[in-house]
């Protein structure tokens, strides 16, 4: 470990919690104003700067649109009353934001913001850690998130709150299944869980949703079709596009999101897990909630579309290593994060909230066995060249037989909704 | 660096161990083990074994903890009165654990340890000599010769060694837990015929 990668990390962990800070606000200013645009309203959109109290006359209106409003809402939260009641259980209820927020934030420190730079020999990935075990990485210290939303709502010792807390421990440790299973196609394909790897092989091979283009050339071209295992890569679009159904979802019910937000249903549980909370406390849970909201777009982002390349063979032409090349690359990842921060935003307007039977059987009787199955299919696919095309169909009859077989087990089993669901 | 990481985690790890015993609250516990756990995690990571590292935080820490703390909060467990243990159990924990540290020692000072003591650096030298064992277009051959940032691929390794060497054992575990998760099943499914008013 020379002093310049120590140097170059300790710069790269400030820069990357900057931007994912900056992208919390920046995802509170969107939910406001996109949800407004949505529903045919304005939003906010001239917060001033009060030099009002300081007895000027006017305040004083920066003209970019109310981007200021995060500042705002940070700075009343700051200043706000901090009122913990005599109930609750004291510790555990001060532990319990900071047990929500840490863990989205740690959970940054492997996803690749750009292509490495390059000094001389030293090699510096645009990620804090490049670690071997990106993903898993990703899903050990997301699921550490669960301890802060239970102990919220165990250590307000008060009826809603421990419901909203019960409601979420159950829903996300259902949800990390289909979650982890769901990726295991993904990581069949690529061969590795090196998240920088795989956003080097959708640079060349083209993104794991989008295959355009790959060493041979456009999709149009000759090129593209004289390159070996063409057929087997579109079909791999079939499992890769079922994981990707299934991951984002998850993904919506991992960060408590509409139309997944049963612990913080406001129609049942008054505010759910942050009932008793105030002030900075009650922030910080919205900041633990953004922030896992901006690592699941970038892991989304990265596992399925390319991550940093711009695509389309641009980054072929670009010099590697050079610094201005990967703040481009930068730019580029921001950009498809903030794409599907919206995209989160647009389903919250679109979608109900679900009920709680449906939840869970969403997760656990179709999700579970769909992803179940989707690795047996990917296993299929990624295996043709190997076992032929007789293997083939017969793997594929088995696999059809067994699906059929699972699903009229699920469906057997599936209870009708009853009234006292918790 | 290492070492200090190495005392840091232990430090933690043994923290964590003894404040599970000392806590009275049952959740307090819970997550004084939750953080010894994180502290082992630390541990295996310091030996380069990432995937071990991870999995013992995402199987322990994320899953198994979570649902112990889930249960203590569902029955709502008061604080453990302190008990007076018999003479026979204070002598029985105190004799066991030295038997364990004696069996440390003993490996400890045993020149008969295998690999002790023969660790090597892990260069990007040595990573491209043990490359040469895995065949050309294989991902851990390609990881550990990456021409611009070679790494160790220790989950691919583990997965190589299970799948090839231990395929079979692997097999009956799987078995194993089927049948232990099948067994659960049943028990909870009778308990609850047994008892319908509850719900």
């Amino acid at each position: 470990m020379d002093i310049t990668l120590l140097i170059a990390a300790a710069i790269k962990i400030g820069v990357f919690i900057g931007i994912t800070m900056t992208f919390v606000s920046i995802c509170v200013i969107f939910e406001r104003r996109f949800s407004a645009i949505i529903q045919d309203r304005v939003g906010p959109n001239r917060t001033m700067i009060p030099l009002s109290i300081l007895g000027f006359k006017k305040d004083f209106a920066l003209p970019i649109g109310g981007l200021t409003q995060p500042v705002a809402d940070g700075l009343k939260f700051i200043l706000k009353e901090d009122f913990t009641p005599s109930y609750v259980r004291t510790v555990f209820f001060w532990l319990a934001p900071v047990f929500v927020v840490v863990p989205a934030l740690l959970t940054m420190a492997v996803v690749p913001f750009g292509s490495p730079m390059e000094f001389g020999d030293t090699v510096i990935p645009m990620a804090v850690a490049d670690l071997n075990v990106g993903p898993l990485f990703i899903f050990a210290i997301a699921s550490l998130s669960v301890y802060g939303i239970t102990l919220a709502g165990w250590a307000s010792n008060s009826k809603y709150p421990f419901f909203g807390g019960v409601r979420a421990c159950a829903q996300m440790i259902s949800y990390e299944i289909a979650l982890g299973l769901s990726i295991i196609p993904i990581l069949m394909f690529f061969g590795g869980l090196n998240l920088g790897h795989i956003v080097e092989e959708q640079v060349k091979n083209g993104w794991l949703l989008l295959p355009l283009w790959n060493e041979g050339g456009f999709i149009i071209g000759s090129g593209y079709w004289g390159q070996e295992n063409v057929i087997q890569r579109l079909l791999l679009l079939i499992p890769l596009g079922i994981s990707f159904v299934i991951f984002t979802t998850s993904i919506f019910a991992e960060t408590n999101r509409m139309p997944f937000d049963l612990p913080e249903c406001e129609t049942e549980l008054v505010g759910g897990y942050h009932t008793e909370y105030s002030s900075m406390k009650f922030a910080l849970f919205f900041m633990g909630e953004y922030a896992a909201m901006v690592v699941g777009s970038a892991l989304i982002v990265t596992l399925f579309f390319g991550g940093w390349s711009i695509g389309f063979g641009i980054d072929g032409l670009l010099p590697t290593g050079a610094w201005w090349v990967s703040l481009i690359h930068i730019g580029c990842f921001l950009t498809k994060v903030t794409v599907f921060i919206l995209f989160f935003i647009l389903v919250r307007w679109t979608i109900p909230r679900f009920r709680y039977d449906q939840l869970m059987n969403l997760g656990w009787i179709v999700f579970f066995e769909a992803a179940l199955i989707n690795v047996f299919l990917a296993a299929l696919v990624i295996a043709y060249p190997s076992i032929g095309f007789m293997g083939f169909i017969v793997g594929f009859i088995i696999l059809a037989i067994a699906s059929v077989l699972l699903i009229l087990i699920a469906k057997g089993t599936t209870k009708k909704p009853s009234a006292t669901a918790v | 660096m290492d070492s200090i990481a190495f005392y840091l985690f232990a430090i933690l790890s043994v923290l964590g161990g003894i404040l599970l015993v000392a806590f009275r609250n049952p959740v307090s516990s819970a997550l004084a083990m939750v953080l010894s756990f994180v502290g082992l995690a630390g541990l295996f990571i310091g030996l380069n074994a990432y995937f071990v590292g991870i999995v013992q935080v995402l199987v322990y820490a994320g899953a198994i903890m979570v649902l112990f703390i889930f249960i203590i909060m569902l029955l709502d467990l008061n604080d453990e009165k302190p008990v007076k243990f018999k003479s026979s159990t204070v002598l029985a924990g105190v004799v066991i654990p030295l038997l364990l540290v004696a069996q440390v020692l003993g490996v400890i000072q045993s020149n008969n340890t295998g690999d002790a003591g023969k660790f090597q650096e892990i260069t990007k030298m040595s990573m491209a000599e043990s490359a040469k064992a895995y065949p050309e277009d294989s991902a851990i051959y390609k990881s550990l010769t990456h021409e611009k940032a070679p790494k160790l691929p220790d989950t691919n390794l583990i997965g190589h060694s299970i799948f090839n060497s231990y395929n079979f054992p692997l097999q009956i575990m799987g078995a194993l837990l089927l049948v232990a998760t099948i067994g659960v099943v049943v028990l909870s499914k009778r308990s609850a015929k047994k008892a319908p008013t509850e719900s």
